[in-house]
């Protein structure tokens, strides 16, 4: 168990390492950092004192350098716009983030759990093609548009809920409604056929012919293995889930990470970009190395490797 | 066993003309058995036919503006006897017009970054696979380091530093999205890499090169093709959330996630302007994942359900 730990540390820095590099120079793909933020009125003079002032006259190499050093103690350099950390800009903003991550992904598990495995237990009746045919849907629809539309009927018209920010605890509900209907319709098609697959197994057979009651074979014989699976995807879909936010939280001006990426990438607030594109990597290793550990408690036949 | 028979069968075909000429047909006739198959080749051919043949049946000039017919919702008929089926936005210009002029772009961004990214991610994971090893290895971490940052995220990034215009994000969009194709193409290889054929070609004399392009590739092109008609999807909805986040395509071109751009503006009076072009995404993204699935089914039943 140690080894998985420290093997998956050692992926983990590797990994993080690449993206630092990813990060960092996509961020100079647009030539001249400085140009981009100095003021129209400045003199050439003054450009260049800026640029030494943020380091930019240094070699790439070098700048990489500084720029990584500096990140791992957690110093991404101030704003250029809010002359504060960019790191601390992050942190006010992850609560929120992770509070939408977490209610989309409750509602998300909440809706496709249960119609996946009606889905799968009905296979080929008119209800199982009415919930594949709703999870095509949900994933053919744009996201940001599903929150527009949910605006329109309840905010607009029902005038029931709060269409933007997040003043009330009810602000919460529109966009996590949002994700997670696009995380169920996901998430629904992959629960149908893991199920699919688990009850064609022996065992379920044996417990059947065993006489147990349906909800007995399906809630401890069949959804227990099902679960594998599930969570395995559902590890892949954190990453649409934290793509998604980002639009997402911009429709409803939600003040998460996603929102702060957005707004400094159009004002060019590189130090923010830089240090919102780490942590979005970071979180989205870190809860996949999360789901392993739940997978190898799930599964005991896995072991730590 | 399955791909060999398949590498075999296409062969045989180039020698012998008129299996080939019927190859078409038979497409055809186990498309129209698969009703998904039938559904989303249709809206795939319709929305392709659009945006070439737009102009000539759109019904009105689709940046045409009239101050004096703005806002009018779905149905409007002017004095001039014009109707306006879906409606009207703030500068008086037509929706359908509008919608059908933005397949345009949905259709060339869906096509020719996929195209890109396509034979970028192959040819990155043909390479990888087969020489593994360390090389494969290191090839492979990159691949992981890019994947960790989500795709939308890491396009909008590149975008809000380039700046984007249509070129600039089928670029950007192709030159992001050959990740996914790599590691997919990149196990193909490696299980297509130990079969008896491969090594029979070894085993005739066939240079290292010869037997990566023509035993191999051929037998992960179809894995290529199914993951590529899901891409058109991702990368149709990666074009909206971009226009529509004001860093994608800039007006006057007119796309699909402008139009959602615009009609969040004016949310609580229009919904139509609003309603419609999400539904045109809709729609498109679905035929393009009926026709993936269907594909999917077709090229590579050991897959089915699976994925």
């Amino acid at each position: 168990m140690r080894g998985f730990f420290i093997s998956r540390m050692i992926q983990l820095i590797v990994t993080m390492f690449i993206v630092s590099v990813v990060v960092f120079f996509i961020l100079r793909l647009s030539g001249d950092p400085i140009l981009v933020v100095a003021p129209d009125f400045f003199s050439e003079e003054q450009i260049e004192q800026m640029r030494k002032f943020w380091g930019f006259d240094r070699p790439l190499g070098e700048q990489y350098l500084t720029f990584i050093s500096k990140a791992i103690t957690g110093d991404f350099g101030k704003s250029y716009l809010a002359k504060r950390p960019a790191m601390e800009l992050v942190f006010e903003r992850l609560g929120y983030s992770w509070m939408l991550a977490a209610a989309s992904a409750a509602i998300g598990l909440t809706i496709a759990v249960p119609l996946g495995i009606l889905s799968a237990l009905k296979r080929n009746s008119l209800l199982d093609l009415i919930i594949t045919s709703l999870s095509s849907l949900g994933t053919a629809m744009p996201s940001f548009w599903l929150g527009l539309m949910l605006i329109i009927i309840f905010s607009v018209h029902l005038r029931m809920l709060p269409a933007f920010g997040a003043l009330e605890p009810k602000a919460i509900i529109l966009p996590s409604a949002t994700l997670g209907v696009g995380m169920a319709a996901r998430l629904s098609r992959m629960t149908r056929s893991a199920m699919l697959e688990v009850l064609s197994q022996d065992y379920v057979r044996t417990a059947r012919s065993k006489g147990l009651q349906q909800k007995i074979v399906i809630l401890r014989h069949a959804l227990r293995n099902a679960l594998i699976p599930i969570v395995t995807v559902f590890g892949l879909q954190l990453g649409w889930l934290l793509g998604g936010s980002v639009v997402v939280e911009s429709v409803f001006s939600w003040p998460g990470l996603g929102r702060l990426m957005i707004d400094s990438i159009s004002v060019r607030d590189n130090t923010v970009v830089q240090a919102g594109l780490l942590f979005f990597a970071l979180s989205f290793i870190l809860i996949n190395y999360a789901i392993d550990v739940i997978y190898i408690i799930l599964d005991p036949r896995i072991k730590f490797q | 066993m399955d791909a060999k028979s398949k590498h075999q069968s296409s062969t045989v075909a180039t020698a012998d003309m008129p299996v080939r000429r019927s190859a078409p047909l038979r497409l055809l006739a186990i498309l129209f058995k698969s009703p998904v198959g039938v559904a989303g080749s249709f809206i795939v051919a319709a929305v392709v036919l659009l945006a070439f043949f737009g102009p000539l049946i759109s019904p009105q000039d689709p940046l045409g503006r009239n101050i004096r017919a703005r806002f009018e919702p779905p149905g409007y008929v002017d004095n001039n006897g014009n109707t306006f089926a879906l409606g009207t936005d703030q500068l008086g210009r037509d929706i359908l017009s509008r919608i059908i002029s933005g397949s345009r772009v949905s259709v060339l961004v869906g096509v020719f970054s996929v195209l890109i990214s396509g034979t970028l991610g192959v040819i990155y994971g043909l390479i990888s696979g087969f020489i593994g090893g360390p090389v494969d290895s290191i090839l492979m971490r990159i691949v992981d380091g890019l994947l960790a940052i989500p795709f939308i995220i890491l396009v909008i990034a590149i975008s809000g530093v380039v700046g984007a215009g249509l070129s600039t994000l089928i670029l950007i969009l192709g030159f992001t999205g050959w990740t996914t194709y790599a590691r997919v193409i990149r196990g193909e290889v490696l299980k297509v890499r130990e079969m008896e054929y491969v090594i029979a070609a070894y085993a005739l004399g066939q240079s290292r090169p010869m037997v990566m392009l023509l035993h191999i590739l051929p037998n992960v092109v179809a894995s290529a093709i199914v993951l590529a008609a899901v891409q058109v999807g991702v990368t149709i909805l990666a074009e909206s959330s971009l226009s529509f986040l004001g860093l994608g395509v800039k007006p006057p071109t007119v796309t699909w996630g402008l139009m959602l751009s615009d009609g969040r503006q004016y949310i609580n009076s229009a919904w139509w302007m609003t309603a419609f072009p999400g539904i045109a995404i809709t729609i498109t993204v679905l035929g393009v994942v009926f026709l993936g699935d269907w594909l999917r089914d077709f090229l590579d039943p050991n897959i089915r359900g699976r994925a």
